[in-house]
């Protein structure tokens, strides 16, 4: 036998391997629903864009995150729900004062490289994320969950290895706080959080989580990585659960456009990708089995600047409510954005965990009541008819739907109340900074929430707040506020927030978010109920066509 | 000929300085910076992230620092933008990937291009002429962002021959639609010139000459009229063939070929200084290069031409 032939025969006894595989999984069934499950367990979907960073402590956005949680596994996870389950800790334990959690970690976790997952992993990772070498966005993230010492470290004034987290024995795991955080455990199932391995990182620097050095700890490994066009991970077969996992490989493709994401969609190149703006309603008849809108935590919503620099006018509550009150949000929801988001009178997302939208009074009534409460309020203020004429600036950021947004609003003001506005767009960089600069007179924000917990949204409107660009300013706002942060039950005092944002109306809420996207009908166990669209890819399994 | 090109290379030198110079000043006056995002970062961290980059230098000691380490250690620096990775590792992976549809969409362009041009001027005021030249005006009118989603449309969607993008190492079935879409306005252009040029030159006075003697037209055409027809064609091609090989954000976008004319766009968009300093410093040295080139080529085609 010649080497070439020799080659061949392997490679025929391999693809014969992978043939018996894949027939062992065409006559499996899914263990707990019993459905027929298909030859082909794989899962490939589109993102927009290419992954900053794939490293855990570095990862700053959404689609990275997605990877992250896929490769590596932290403390807690979360289920179908949203709600915190074990993850590499079976469990912990809070202190009486709130201000201690003991994780205890499970025996069985392993690396990639078979190494087992120890308390010291997480250690490593937390004072990594958090050193200011490290350079990472996120250790704001670290911050705001306020383990101790955490700002000094930060700051450079301390150590990291003086963080506020220790590894007890290698399978418990004390994080000390320094204030009560009732909802720290979820803060935990956040890729920030996720342990790093300490060999690989000191042996390839910052190449390390480059395929072929990355070792990681989730149910998946990295595979291959082209930047721009793909990434592809594999099946862990190290992952304690592993057993449990069936789906083999998980691709993400990078298509910027989405539209022509869309095309290939149709044409059955992958599995998932976002719909485009207003298409929903389209798609949702011709393809009623794969067009899926869920509730996605992030609010749209209009910056009033009510600084110094805004304009006079928006210095009068009254001006500020007519605006609020004339826009119709079922126009924006059903006839422009159109992909099952919901109109909002108030900042956090209906679907927060633990959060009861509060019954304002002018979600109660019909637009037409709205338009003449509004023009009535206007006219006490001294414009509109037989007042003062008002135009304003409208800013936002140059894209096709809150272009279509910003239109039909500037309609509503103008038929209602006789509003001119002049429409401006920017691009991204930019707008950000003249925003935050207060160099607007509107401009158009949307938020979302970092952890599923009102005070994510809330707190932006902190006279302190970083992304507070409407300048508001309210004493009893932020006293309610630091308030929720220790108490046992927040919920009325985040009512009695949303209350005051709906008598100062720094901010006009449009709408709720919701995610709309196309998914492959044989894709299953798919976390449609979790609000921050946090999916884990060893849930998911492709049944059978029938 | 050698004293020319040394001279040429010697003003490159201060040419591509300049354009690093001006580029660094626009971009540090544009609004926001490559760690600015829509939730501001507490200024702590941002002090870390500035310190560890080095953007807490005086802008002339940046500057300063990007050439030098460019110019002696061959370093483009670190991405701002996509942490895992250095401006290096950018170009070393999207600028193959450019360069091989943007050298196989300058072969077709060349080849369709001055084929149409030319059956044009020879059959001038025919049939071919109209078809020709009405190709080469529909080509140039449909742009490649409107050609590209038309192709997936028909050949992915619709028929289901071709992938509708990514790159895969380059196999053949990726880069057909790109090359395609690339190709089509530069072929209309060349054509058009080609075809301009060459009823112009089989109207001079050698052509007339070479008839009278009795040359047969292939002759005429091929060893005495294609030359002089290729002139202004080449002036054209030195920039286009810098345009397609830096590649086309249209086709990066819509292909998804990890192309180094998205990184281009995205980094400008992101602030990303490193990438944008990187890819904009590699077109400045391909564009002055291939002009040398295309002086080197007049020289070769037109004996008149001495340097």
């Amino acid at each position: 036998m010649t080497l070439k032939t020799r080659l061949l025969a392997g490679a025929a006894l391999i693809a014969m391997a992978g043939a018996a595989h894949a027939e062992s999984h065409a006559m499996m069934e899914h263990p707990e629903t019993g459905e027929k499950l298909a030859a082909d367990q794989s899962f490939t979907y589109r993102v927009l864009d290419e992954f900053p960073s794939i490293d855990p402590n570095l990862i700053e956005d959404v689609e990275g995150s997605a990877i992250g949680r896929q490769l590596f596994e932290g403390l807690m996870n979360q289920d179908e729900k949203g709600d915190v389950v074990p993850g590499v800790a079976t469990g912990y334990e809070v202190s009486e004062d709130g201000l201690t959690y003991t994780f205890t970690l499970r025996d069985d976790a392993k690396w990639s490289n078979g190494e087992p997952v120890t308390a010291n992993d997480f250690v490593y990772s937390w004072q990594r994320a958090a050193d200011p070498a490290t350079a990472s966005e996120y250790q704001w993230y670290m911050g705001l969950m306020k383990i101790t010492n955490v700002d000094e470290v930060i700051a450079g004034d301390m150590e990291p290895s003086e963080l506020g987290v220790k590894a007890i024995d290698d399978h418990t795991l004390e994080v000390t706080l320094s204030q009560r955080l009732p909802y720290f455990p979820q803060m935990v199932t956040h890729t920030t959080t996720f342990p790093v391995p300490k060999a690989t990182i000191e042996e390839h620097g910052d190449a390390w989580a480059q395929p072929g050095n990355m070792v990681s700890n989730g149910a998946y490994v990295l595979e291959d990585r082209v930047p721009q066009e793909y990434i592809t991970l594999k099946k862990n077969p190290e992952y304690w659960d592993a057993e449990n996992v069936i789906i083999e490989e998980v691709k993400a493709l990078i298509i910027n456009d989405e539209n022509q994401a869309l095309t290939r969609y149709l044409a059955g190149e992958f599995d998932q990708t976002d719909v485009p703006a207003g298409q929903f309603p389209r798609l949702a008849e011709e393809h009623p089995t794969e067009a899926i809108s869920v509730p996605n935590l992030c609010t749209y919503y209009y910056n009033l600047n009510v600084s110094e620099s805004g304009p006079e006018a928006l210095k009068d509550p009254k001006v500020r409510e007519a605006l609020y009150l004339a826009i119709d949000r079922d126009v924006i929801v059903e006839n422009v954005v159109a992909g099952g988001q919901k109109p909002a009178y108030t900042l956090t997302h209906w679907a927060t965990a633990g959060f009861e939208v509060p019954s304002v009074e002018a979600a109660q009534m019909s637009q037409q009541e709205r338009n003449e409460r509004a023009k009535e309020l206007f006219a006490e203020a001294g414009y509109g008819e037989g007042g003062e004429s008002l135009s304003f600036d409208l800013l936002y950021n140059t894209s096709e739907s809150h272009k279509q947004v910003a239109t039909a609003i500037g309609q509503m003001w103008k038929q209602t109340l006789g509003v001119d506005i002049s429409m401006a767009n920017m691009e991204w960089q930019t707008f950000l900074e003249e925003r935050h600069n207060k160099n607007y007179e509107i401009a158009r924000a949307g938020w979302c929430a970092d952890y599923n917990e009102a005070s994510s949204f809330l707190d932006i409107m902190d006279t302190n707040s970083s992304y507070n660009d409407s300048g508001f300013n309210n004493a009893d706002y932020d006293g309610l506020l630091a308030e929720a942060k220790t108490a046992e039950d927040p919920l009325p005092l985040y009512t009695q927030a949303e209350e005051i944002l709906t008598q100062e109306f720094p901010i006009l809420p449009i709408y709720h978010y919701a995610t709309v996207f196309m998914m492959d009908d044989t894709i299953k166990g798919y976390p449609l109920e979790n609000a921050q669209d946090n999916w884990y890819a060893k849930d998911l399994y492709r049944v059978a066509e029938e | 000929m050698l004293n020319y090109v040394l001279r040429r290379v010697a003003v490159a030198i201060p040419t591509i300085l300049l354009l690093v110079v001006i580029s660094f000043v626009l971009m540090y006056a544009a609004p926001g910076g490559p760690f600015n995002s829509e939730r501001p970062l507490p200024a702590q961290v941002m002090a870390n992230i500035e310190a560890r980059y080095g953007l807490d230098q005086p802008y002339w000691k940046q500057m300063a620092n990007y050439v030098w380490n460019v110019v002696v250690h061959f370093d483009f620096g670190p991405s701002f933008q996509y942490r895992d990775r250095t401006v290096n590792d950018v170009i070393a992976q999207g600028f193959p990937v450019t360069l091989t549809y943007g050298f196989w969409s300058f072969i077709v362009a060349l080849v369709v291009g001055v084929a149409l041009g030319v059956a044009a001027a020879i059959r001038h005021n025919s049939w071919l002429d109209y078809l020709a030249v009405g190709i080469s005006i529909g080509a140039q009118v449909l742009p490649n962002f409107v050609m590209a989603p038309i192709l997936v449309l028909v050949f992915t969607l619709w028929l289901g021959w071709l992938p509708g993008g990514g790159w895969q190492g380059g196999q053949i079935e990726y880069i057909i639609l790109p090359v395609i879409a690339l190709s089509t306005s530069y072929m209309a252009s060349i054509a058009r010139i080609t075809r301009s040029s060459m009823l112009e030159v089989l109207n001079a006075g050698f052509i007339r000459t070479a008839r009278a003697k009795g040359l047969p037209t292939r002759r005429i055409i091929w060893k005495h009229a294609m030359k002089p027809t290729m002139l202004p064609v080449l002036s054209y091609l030195g920039p286009a063939f810098v345009g397609m090989i830096t590649g086309s954000v249209i086709i990066d976008v819509f292909f998804s070929t990890g192309g180094i004319g998205q990184f281009f766009v995205n980094s400008a968009f992101n602030r990303d200084y490193s990438v944008i300093m990187g890819i904009t410093i590699l077109v400045g040295v391909l564009t002055v290069t291939f002009n040398l080139v295309v002086d080197l080529l007049y020289a070769w085609i037109d004996p008149k031409i001495r340097y």
